[in-house]
């Protein structure tokens, strides 16, 4: 039976979803350590969908590769305990400043890495940026044909997939032979939980930077079990153009941030009374606005 | 050459919204930088196609007509315009953030190394000093959207790199008609010279596309409901208000994301953008990327049980209550007072 070699594109981002009060300084900058890291939520939904190939075909190998800084490690590890075979870091300083061509660079680049990789499963956009920019610019790159928007798969047949795509005013069913890139929407299934035997076998799955400060006892079971090496690639382990990475790569520039004032307009203050309520209603009738 | 282009997306024969915003934002852009308003045209069947898109102003639309380019597939289109925006050197590129727009935008953006600004609410020219080089550059264009979930605007330049590519969502830019007898040129692709035959790679093997039975963007009323609502169940009283009142239901980022209604009501940044006569804001703080889709409504009502919600400050009345109490008590006395 045919075994597909999968990657799963995923990110770390704050969960700008729930940002509280404290999320935001008095300078209006953001306050980043206020705001929890969460896996994004529609690469969860693409992780789902590479899950399914594997339940189709069970030869198939599922990388989770992730960018970001060290503490990213920890999507590879929720990756491994929801059913991913292993994993890849790709961190460096270098990256910071990245915009979405400079991220689809270095990803793009290092998947070089990987051979043969049959099928690419992405998030359609990150809750940080919500761009939907990273997954079609990789696959330029990487000359795959790029299918967005995928909501489920429909079957492989003939080492050709079916797809179901969610469009804004409806959907459409197309077919593609692998290689291929696809960008998965958060209507696609969510990702199936956790598993307890998984949890059991990668919980102690570590990058070599986090072994550093490690106690000898961690260190040990990491190094007699390679399943829990998680591989940590910086720019020296890839082969890209310094030019094209970080800042410089970026055509980008962010020329300014601003925290919005409100205009605060004259508004009235309503009493959530039986007479307020009646009262207001008969305003809006008066003037027109409703009625 | 350094002209401004706007991808005019078709749909059924129609440049759909959007690019037509879009062409009448290009002309306002094209005339402050001195240049010509360009655009491109891709599809089947487009005879005519012309007389929807010169009144807008456009000087040169390039056409690219082929059966097979029917309807919109990444591979082909993008093929096309990449081509084109070779050989013409656009300084700017405007699409539509729709599903066409958000494919086909990363696509060029990369294989020209040009930056892309996704879901922009304000395009504006102006001039640039690199805080790092202190190079100067003049008339760039100011790409503008909230960032960081909405909690802050950022402007965004590309400096170096052409075309500055934005993508706009519907409705945020108004159209309008610049002269109905406007005289622009014709220019007919010939479609083998931009597409190869393995572009056609993807094959679509059906396609159900449906009229949203939403309209959001024509609505005089609009009851929207936020995260503060606390449950699907919870939206049935908006359904309610709305329907007494003759409105439609739309709802912030937030609600849509916790599935409390579908994803076609979402009214932001990156939902619809909105005009009524009458908004009313139910449980919703009123974070900048939801505001940057209502805040032109003529009348804003706030019911929130959080007197600092910032919907407050742009609402012109503000009501301190529980939702689940006070939309009972508006439809109660709209029916009594206008029987």
């Amino acid at each position: 039976m045919r075994a597909y070699k999968i990657i799963v594109l995923a990110k770390q981002v704050p969960d700008t979803r729930n940002v509280g009060k404290d999320a935001m300084k008095a300078d209006g900058t953001i306050n980043r350590a206020a705001l929890p890291a969460i896996f994004n939520p529609e690469d969860l939904n693409a992780l789902e969908q590479a899950l399914k190939i594997k339940d189709m075909f069970p030869e198939s190998t599922i990388t989770i590769f992730t960018m970001g800084p060290g503490r990213a490690a920890e999507i590879v590890r929720e990756g491994l305990f929801r059913g991913a075979d292993n994993g890849v870091l790709l961190t460096d300083r270098a990256f910071a400043g990245s915009d979405t061509l400079a991220t689809s660079y270095a990803i793009s680049q290092a998947l070089k890495n990987i051979k043969d990789i049959d099928i690419i499963v992405a998030g359609r956009q990150a809750i940080d940026g919500d761009t939907a920019q990273v997954g079609p610019q990789v696959a330029e790159k990487l000359k795959m044909t790029p299918v967005t928007y995928v909501e489920s798969i429909e079957k492989i047949d003939n080492n050709e997939i079916y797809l179901k795509r969610r469009l804004e005013h409806g959907v459409e069913t197309v077919k593609c032979p692998f290689p291929l890139l696809i960008t998965v929407n958060g209507t696609a299934d969510p990702c199936r939980a956790r598993n307890a035997k998984l949890i059991m076998k990668f919980k102690y799955a570590r990058i070599p930077s986090e072994l550093k400060n490690a106690d000898e006892k961690l260190v040990d079971i990491v190094k007699s079990h390679p399943y829990l090496q998680i591989n940590e690639w910086m720019v020296k382990d890839i082969e890209a153009n310094p030019e094209d990475l970080g800042l410089s790569g970026s055509p980008t520039k962010v020329k300014a941030v601003e925290n919005v004032v409100l205009q605060a307009k004259e508004s009235k203050t309503i009493p959530a009374t039986d007479n307020g309520i009646e009262d207001l209603v008969k305003e809006l009738i008066s003037n027109h606005t409703i009625g | 050459m350094n002209n401004v282009f706007v991808y005019c997306e078709i749909e059924d024969g129609q440049v759909v919204d959007v690019s037509q915003e879009l062409l009448t934002k290009g002309r306002g852009l094209a005339n402050t930088l001195g240049c010509k308003l360009e655009a491109i045209a891709i599809g089947s069947q487009l005879n005519g196609i012309e007389k929807q898109i010169f009144p807008y102003g456009v000087d040169t639309l390039y056409v690219a007509d082929d059966k097979r380019l029917r309807y919109y597939t990444t591979l082909p289109h993008s093929a096309i315009v990449e081509k084109l925006f070779s050989e013409h050197k656009p300084q700017i590129a405007l699409l539509g953030a729709s599903s066409v727009g958000r494919d086909l935008g990363p696509r060029i953006s990369s294989a020209l190394h040009s930056g892309l600004t996704a879901d922009c609410t304000s395009l504006i020219i102006g001039d640039h000093t690199d805080v790092r080089t202190k190079k100067e550059y003049k008339n760039l264009l100011y790409q503008i959207r909230p960032a960081f979930g909405g909690n802050i605007i950022a402007t965004i330049v590309n400096p170096e790199c052409r075309p500055q590519m934005a993508t706009v969502r519907e409705g945020v830019m108004k159209k309008e008609i610049l002269d109905p007898n406007y005289k622009g040129e014709i220019v007919n692709l010939n479609v083998s010279d931009y597409v190869k035959d393995e572009d056609f790679v993807v094959e679509i093997i059906s396609r159900e596309m449906e009229k949203s039975k939403v309209n959001l963007k024509g609505a005089r009323i609009i009851v929207a409901g936020g995260y503060g609502m606390g449950s699907k169940e919870n939206f049935q009283i908006l359904y309610k208000l709305a329907d007494v009142l003759g409105g439609e239901v739309g709802a912030s980022r937030a609600a849509t994301d916790a599935g409390f209604i579908e994803n076609e009501r979402q009214i932001g940044q990156t939902g619809v953008t909105v005009r009524p006569n009458l908004y009313i804001a139910c449980g919703i703080s009123g974070q900048i990327q939801h505001r940057a889709g209502m805040s032109d409504s003529a009348q804003i009502i706030s019911i929130n049980t959080d007197p600092d919600a910032p919907m407050n400050s742009i609402a012109d009345y503000v009501i301190n209550g529980d939702v689940m109490e006070v939309v009972p008590k508006l439809i109660q006395y709209y029916k009594k007072n206008t029987k």
